[in-house]
């Protein structure tokens, strides 16, 4: 029965997923497009890739995580050259002297959902339905994987120019964050990073269990949706359990760059059950609060998603812009990003906001 | 200074005749399948009714969907090769990677990867190979090819690569036409590129509907010169628009706003252009259209040039009514051109949006005795959705809560009745020729798009120097100086960049230079 939930992707599975994977991106997590082009052209020319379900490999099987390092701005002008993350992986197998057996996803949300199933068509190895985050976030450390322990090298980066740096000893997963993110601009900040092997039985612990699949459903909802003229933003809410904490339109957009974070606010004035209140989003990459009239009641670690009301689209913080009309919904993030570990790193304290009490969401109910 | 102002739809050519800024006759004529008929014929009408003879014309303004309808259509597009410069990046995915399979085997599937390109802050990929380059070129006149588009990592912020590439490409193959994606598109390197191979497949085409336009005004007896416009609302001379035929894309939708703009002389304003089929609606700011900030599809082909950010719903004068009571549907469907036979005050037999106003006094048109016997409920009914749909759009459309003035132009703006979402409502003179008006007094810009590291040289700074080659780009393409405005900026943080790294686009504008 284990091996049994074992899928092989489809060239069908990439549009859906893209879009699930934006919407799970909270904002941020840079534009799963190039991506997904990228394993379309692999699937054409007969590479293949198998998702397992967490319990399918033995708990001493080697697991790798990879993915894409740098500006997403510069990702979308310089993409890849192909074989960054497979490059970054191979170092790190050899620095180890471990080798893969599968390949997890840091963050499920946004272009880094598509990173480990590229190297997995180029390596031959399947890849985990499960991930790091349930969404995503801007920095290496705020995965489960490392809130939980994982070992912070070896670890390896590598370019499109054939450079490799290997990370042989580095004190924590902050140090990591701080010397890749450095060593990523210097390579012209696109960089494909891989971090040290973890072993099955502590991934199986500390993953957030079938975020893939979860991604190809929110996805193939907001396509079905759209292609039976349905309201997109409730379809996507009676799938996930999601709610609809308002709807409005953007009155004011403030943004400015603090410490390389692209941070701001979003002003939406409401608009249907929201008429008369005033939303507001604080962004950094990811929306990280939603405040209505005056009051939090979406915060990190929690989903803050911001929809298209009228098309459903998942809105990055990048294109929010004035008189734009969106629907903001919030999901509840899994357990795992809710324990007193992981508040410190992904609560929002660790954003910035020490008056801010975590409230979690609860899960409405989920209907076909 | 006499000027003729020409807009080329779809469904109809209109042609207007100004005296500086009078409006001295405006017509409408069919638009033809071979398009220069019917813009002959516009001219010569237009001509004959502000009685002015072609030679007294100092310029022509046209705007045209022709290469618009040529790639949506995939016919007269030449085989073109892209030359990308980036290696070793973006190996992974090729030219054309993105477009509709019909297309890419339309133009021929060339492409060549090949050294060069910058990083985000100028420092170089790799050096320009121009062994590397003369072999390519040697096989793209192997293969008979004329059209080539070069494009580049980072061009927006070197072209340098670009245009040495370029000169030497041009060397090789000294019959070719040659477009720089830089001098076309913004960061985002596929639809740049994408922008650049469909300007280029389109110079061939170009070059006959130049000539073809300028075949047609020497027909009339005009003797000046002649311009196509843009989609930023601007205009490019016969011989810039012969180089760049791309960006004409969507500027039938640009020259109605800017023709809205200029008869009401309000600068700020939401847009309603009602036609036949389709009403668009869009957001005026300082007399131009709000620029949309998200990739276009063009033919089923992702683009990123500056495109005006205009919605379209299915409500125009030949939208079917249909049903009753609370139950009533106006469009999306549409008699469209056929209006003029089958709406029933034209002696047809279908009920349509033009109908329900004649019927309730709001104009006069047609035959009003043809729809005496509609029922009194189902015209209020019909009134509402239409009241409904309009109000929806405006809102839509609305950029702050500040109470800006809706202007309605176009053929189908009788279906308007009184103010659309409690906002003012202005129907200026020569409304229905506003999108030829909007041709005729179309201007001339130039625009920046480049990142800046602000802990090096300063917002301020950087906005100034931003704006300085804005102006120099617009008196480059031909505006006054004098007359030159800075009419849109825009500075965007980037996310994980060192030095506060900022991308600033300026435009600027001007009056066209005219001696």
């Amino acid at each position: 029965m284990l091996n049994d939930a074992r899928f092989p992707l489809q060239e069908s599975d990439l549009l859906p997923m893209s879009i699930g994977a934006a919407l799970l991106g909270t904002g941020g997590g840079g534009n799963p497009y190039i991506g997904m082009l990228r394993c379309r052209e692999l699937l054409r020319k007969g590479a293949t890739v198998d998702i397992l379900p967490l319990d399918a490999l033995p708990d001493d099987a080697w697991i790798g995580e990879v993915g894409g390092i740098g500006a997403p701005v510069v990702g979308v002008e310089k993409f890849e050259q192909g074989e960054e993350c497979l490059r970054a992986m191979r170092a790190v197998e050899e620095a180890s002297g471990k080798r893969m057996s599968a390949l997890i996803c840091a963050e499920i949300g946004g272009a880094n959902s598509m990173e480990p199933l590229l190297t997995a068509m180029q390596a031959g190895l399947p890849v985990l339905d499960g991930d790091g985050m349930g969404r995503a976030f801007p920095e290496v450390q705020m995965t489960t994987f490392f809130i939980y322990g994982a070992d912070a090298a070896p670890a390896a980066i590598a370019d499109d120019k054939g450079n490799v740096v290997v990370f042989r000893h580095v004190q924590d997963m902050y140090w990591l964050e701080r010397f890749a993110r450095d060593t990523s601009v210097a390579m012209g900040a696109a960089a494909g990073l891989a971090i040290a092997p973890m072993r099955m039985d502590f991934v199986r612990r500390t993953a957030v269990p079938r975020t893939m699949t979860q991604a190809l459903q929110i996805g193939r909802t907001v396509l079905d949706a759209r292609a039976k003229r349905q309201d997109v933003v409730d379809r996507v809410i009676a799938t996930t359990g999601a709610t609809l904490f308002f709807t409005g339109k953007i009155t004011d957009i403030q943004r400015r760059t603090e410490g390389g974070f692209a941070r701001g606010e979003a002003f939406i004035e409401g608009s249907g059950d929201w008429a008369g209140s005033d939303g507001r989003i604080a962004i950094q990459n990811e929306n990280l609060v939603l405040w209505v009239d005056g009051k939090p009641v979406i915060m990190v670690p929690d989903l803050i998603i911001n929809l298209d009301l009228e098309t459903g689209e998942p809105l990055t913080t990048e294109v929010l812009r004035y008189g734009q009309r969106l629907a903001v919904i919030g999901l509840p993030v899994h357990d795992m990003m809710k324990t007193p570990e992981a508040m410190k790193v992904v609560g929002p304290q660790a954003f910035g906001y020490p008056d801010l009490k975590f409230t979690p969401l609860t899960l409405g109910p989920m209907r076909a | 200074m006499i000027r003729i102002g020409i807009d080329v739809g779809g469904t109809n050519t209109d042609a207007v005749v100004m005296d500086g800024t009078k409006v001295l006759a405006g017509v409408k004529a069919p638009t033809s399948g071979d398009v220069m008929t019917g813009v002959v014929d516009a001219l010569k009408k237009v001509l004959a009714e502000a009685d002015i003879s072609a030679d007294k014309v100092d310029v022509v303004m046209i705007g045209t969907t022709h290469f618009t309808n040529a790639v949506v259509q995939r016919r007269d597009l030449a085989q073109t090769a892209c030359v990308r410069l980036c290696l070793p990046a973006t190996a992974s995915l090729p030219p054309m990677v993105d477009w509709p399979t019909d297309l890419r085997d339309e133009i021929g599937h060339h492409w060549y990867l090949a050294h060069g390109g910058n990083e985000f802050d100028g420092r170089i990929i790799s050096q320009l190979d121009e062994a590397e380059l003369l072999g390519i070129a040697d096989d793209i006149r192997a293969k008979g090819i004329k059209s080539v588009a070069v494009s580049a990592v980072f061009s927006p912020v070197s072209n340098a690569f670009e245009k040495q590439a370029g000169e030497i490409l041009a060397r090789a193959l000294p019959d070719a036409h040659i477009t720089l994606s830089a001098e076309i598109g913004r960061v985002g390197l596929l639809e740049r590129e994408n922008a650049a191979i469909m300007n280029a497949c389109l110079r061939d085409l170009s070059r006959d509907v130049i000539a073809a336009f300028r075949g047609a005004l020497a027909d009339v007896g005009f003797r000046g010169r002649f311009y196509l416009t843009q989609n930023d609302g601007t205009l490019m001379d016969a011989a810039f628009a012969e180089k760049f035929p791309v960006l004409t894309f969507a500027s039938g939708p640009t020259n109605s706003m800017r023709g809205a703009a200029f008869l009401s002389g309000v600068q700020d304003a939401i847009v309603v252009d009602i036609g036949g089929t389709t009403a668009d609606v869009g957001c005026l700011q300082k007399g131009f259209p709000r620029q949309a900030a998200v990739a276009i599809e063009v033919g089923g082909v992702r683009t990123n040039f500056r495109m005006p950010d205009v919605f379209s719903i299915g409500l125009g004068g030949g939208s079917l009514v249909q049903g009753s009571g609370e139950g009533v549907t106006v469009g999306p469907q549409s008699v469209g051109y056929r209006i003029a036979t089958e709406a029933l005050i034209f002696g047809g037999s279908t009920l349509t949006a033009s109908d329900i106003v004649v019927a309730d006094g709001g104009a006069d048109l047609g035959d009003k005795s043809r729809v005496a016997h509609l029922d009194a409920a189902l015209i209020r009914a019909a009134r509402d959705r239409i009241a409904f749909m309009l109000e929806d759009c405006v809102e839509r459309a609305r950029v702050s809560a500040e109470p800006l003035p809706v202007i309605v132009v176009g053929g189908g703006s009788i279906i308007v009745e009184g103010k659309i979402a409690g906002l003012d409502l202005i129907m200026p003179n020569h409304f229905a020729v506003a999108n030829a008006v909007g041709a005729a007094i179309a201007q001339v810009s130039g625009e920046v798009d480049r990142v800046y590291a602000l802990a090096e040289i300063g917002r301020s700074e950087a906005l100034a120097d931003a704006k300085a080659r804005a102006t120099a780009a617009a008196v480059a393409a031909g505006a006054r100086e004098g007359t030159i405005e800075i009419v849109d900026v825009e500075d965007v943080p980037l996310a994980y960049l060192p030095g506060n790294a900022t991308r600033v686009r300026v435009k600027a504008v001007g009056e066209l230079h005219v001696e």
